[in-house]
């Protein structure tokens, strides 16, 4: 199977006057089409930094990264955008406040192509739209709400739509539900799982809670001071328990 | 009656200024001091072009493009020499004061030699004042007109999206750099087309004119949005008018109770300042009342 994603010697260097500092330390990773790749590790592990590394927000002080078997190293954000998306920790992160939800769902269909000087097609796209949020209770009738009026929950959904409405060859989700309550957590979690299997996505997600890291994906890294130190396929994952993971923090 | 007239005429123009003004300081989220330079700058360019002999739109679509040109200067400056916006603004401010010493060749210039857009197009028949009401309605319309059109455009709702978050933008792909350039020249462009207008209202060009416009600009702005809270972004251009006109009205007034037109400067800040309190005032005043109520 040709790999999506291919990461080779990843590293990232922070320069201080009197110390160096590598966040990621020769890192090598591989993603196949279809991977849910789980990522757990303590903070400062470098998990950020290298979603970041893979989005092209930060650059790689040395190392390769390949992309369908072409180098990105060098791509910058908006070229990369095309490819990969991505759902941030914070709900105000992904969303435009002053926007409907309607309005941020259209930036989004639109992902990483050129912004013509044409009128957008908000009204064409409204029953995509409508059928998109019909079986979620919390945005349902919500498509001309601003963003701004809606709760944490409500908007981390909406991002996660967004990274979604055209599908990413890679969905990046970086801790998405840390910031919600238990609730709202798991019902995002549960959406999440849903539409990655439905529509085979690949993703990789960043994560603190150990459930979910165990219930979730068919494959699971843990990242320690820069580097992967556990790697586990599906079959390897399951036979773990949340104790067993424990000794890698 | 005729005062009133005059007035409103005056609010009209001036909106014109806080509509450019609202591309930076709403759409894109930043405070852009550059409109004092740029301001003037159209300002100068239409007298000196209409003292030359050009037609008054001619001296305005100049105007508009040298303004473009300083919304540029500031945008090189913040968007990639990552200067921050209040100084790129006033450092294009204060180039702006040579350059427009130089376009005009001296502080100021009059105009009353010369023709004006006010008195052309069949204007001078209206009756006094009324020439300033009219043609500011047909501008104004133009330019909602073109910024509604460009607002619902790929581009604009990208320039939109940019303000409003610029992380979430940059990471669906979105050049922020081009939208902050787009923003700060259209915005100064218009701004100065306004400079251009209010040159040739009152017949003259001033370098200096340009002191405190930026504050005018803004209780335009605040004021429609005190009136009129919750409202599109379509209407929301429409209610700056309003506030433009409603903040002439309320000087009007305050000048017509006798206070010094030297202290100008100082009631529009105050009333400015009076109306960005404002919401933090009522918000306070309702939780008083709510208290009380519960107390008794």
């Amino acid at each position: 199977m040709k790999p999506l994603l291919k990461i080779k010697h990843a590293v990232k260097t922070i320069y201080n006057d009197d110390d160096n500092l590598n966040i990621l330390n020769d890192i090598n990773l591989t993603i196949n089409p279809k991977d849910f790749l789980v990522v757990l590790g303590t903070n400062g592990a470098g998990k950020s930094t290298l979603l970041d590394a893979i989005t092209g927000t930060n650059k790689l002080t040395s190392g390769q990264i390949l992309l369908n078997g072409d180098d990105i190293t060098g791509e910058n954000l908006a070229k990369r955008s095309r490819h990969i998306s991505r759902v941030y920790q914070d709900p105000k992160s992904g969303t435009a406040p002053r926007m409907t939800v309607a309005e941020n769902l259209l930036l989004a269909k639109r992902r990483g192509l050129p912004r013509r000087l044409r009128l957008r097609k908000l009204k064409e796209n409204m029953p995509e739209f409508q059928k998109l949020i019909s079986n979620l209770p919390t945005l349902d009738n919500r498509l001309n709400t601003f963003t701004e009026k809606l709760s944490g929950g409500q908007r981390q959904t909406l991002s996660f739509l967004m990274a979604i409405i055209q599908r990413p060859e890679l969905l990046l989700l970086d801790e998405h539900t840390a910031a919600l309550d238990p609730q709202t957590s798991k019902d995002l979690m549960e959406l999440t799982n849903k539409i990655i299997l439905e529509k085979e996505l690949t993703c990789m997600m960043i994560t603190h809670d150990l459930s979910d890291a165990m219930k979730y994906g068919n494959r699971l890294i843990v990242l320690k001071k820069g580097e992967i130190i556990l790697d586990l396929n599906k079959a390897e994952k399951d036979k773990l328990t949340e104790s067993d993971l424990l000794q890698y923090f | 009656m005729n005062l009133i007239v005059s007035t409103i005429s005056q609010g009209f123009i001036w909106s014109i200024m806080a509509i450019g003004l609202f591309i930076t300081f709403r759409i894109l989220d930043f405070p852009d001091m550059t409109v004092e330079g740029s301001f003037p700058l159209g300002a100068v360019t239409a007298v000196s072009l209409i003292q030359s002999g050009h037609s008054t739109l001619y001296s305005l679509l100049i105007a508009f493009i040298f303004g473009c040109l300083a919304g540029f200067a500031t945008a090189f400056l913040y968007a990639k020499l990552n200067v921050p916006i209040l100084l790129a603004g006033i450092l294009t401010m204060t180039a702006l004061y040579s350059i427009n010493l130089r376009i005009l060749g001296k502080a100021n210039m009059s105009l009353t030699k010369s023709t004006n857009i006010f008195n052309q197009f069949g204007l001078d028949k209206l009756p006094t004042n009324f020439n300033g009401i009219i043609l500011g309605i047909i501008i104004i319309a133009i330019i909602i007109f073109l910024l509604i059109i460009f607002l619902n455009t790929e581009k604009g709702q990208a320039v939109i999206a940019t303000g409003d978050n610029e992380t979430m933008a940059a990471s669906l792909g979105i050049n922020t750099t081009v939208m902050k350039f787009i923003g700060l020249m259209v915005s100064n462009g218009i701004v100065a087309i306004t400079g251009g207008l209010i040159a040739q209202q009152n017949g003259f060009a001033d370098v200096n004119m340009g002191i405190g416009v930026i504050v005018i600009g803004l209780s335009a702005i605040i004021i429609g949005e005190v009136i009129y809270p919750d409202v599109s972004l379509s209407i929301r251009l429409i209610t700056i008018v309003i506030g433009s006109i409603v903040y002439r009205l309320i000087l009007m007034i305050v000048l017509q109770l006798g206070f010094n037109t030297n202290d100008l400067k100082l009631i529009s800040a105050i009333i400015l300042a009076l109306c960005l309190a404002l919401p933090t005032i009522r918000a306070q005043f309702l939780k008083t009342m709510r208290n009380g109520v519960k107390t008794k």
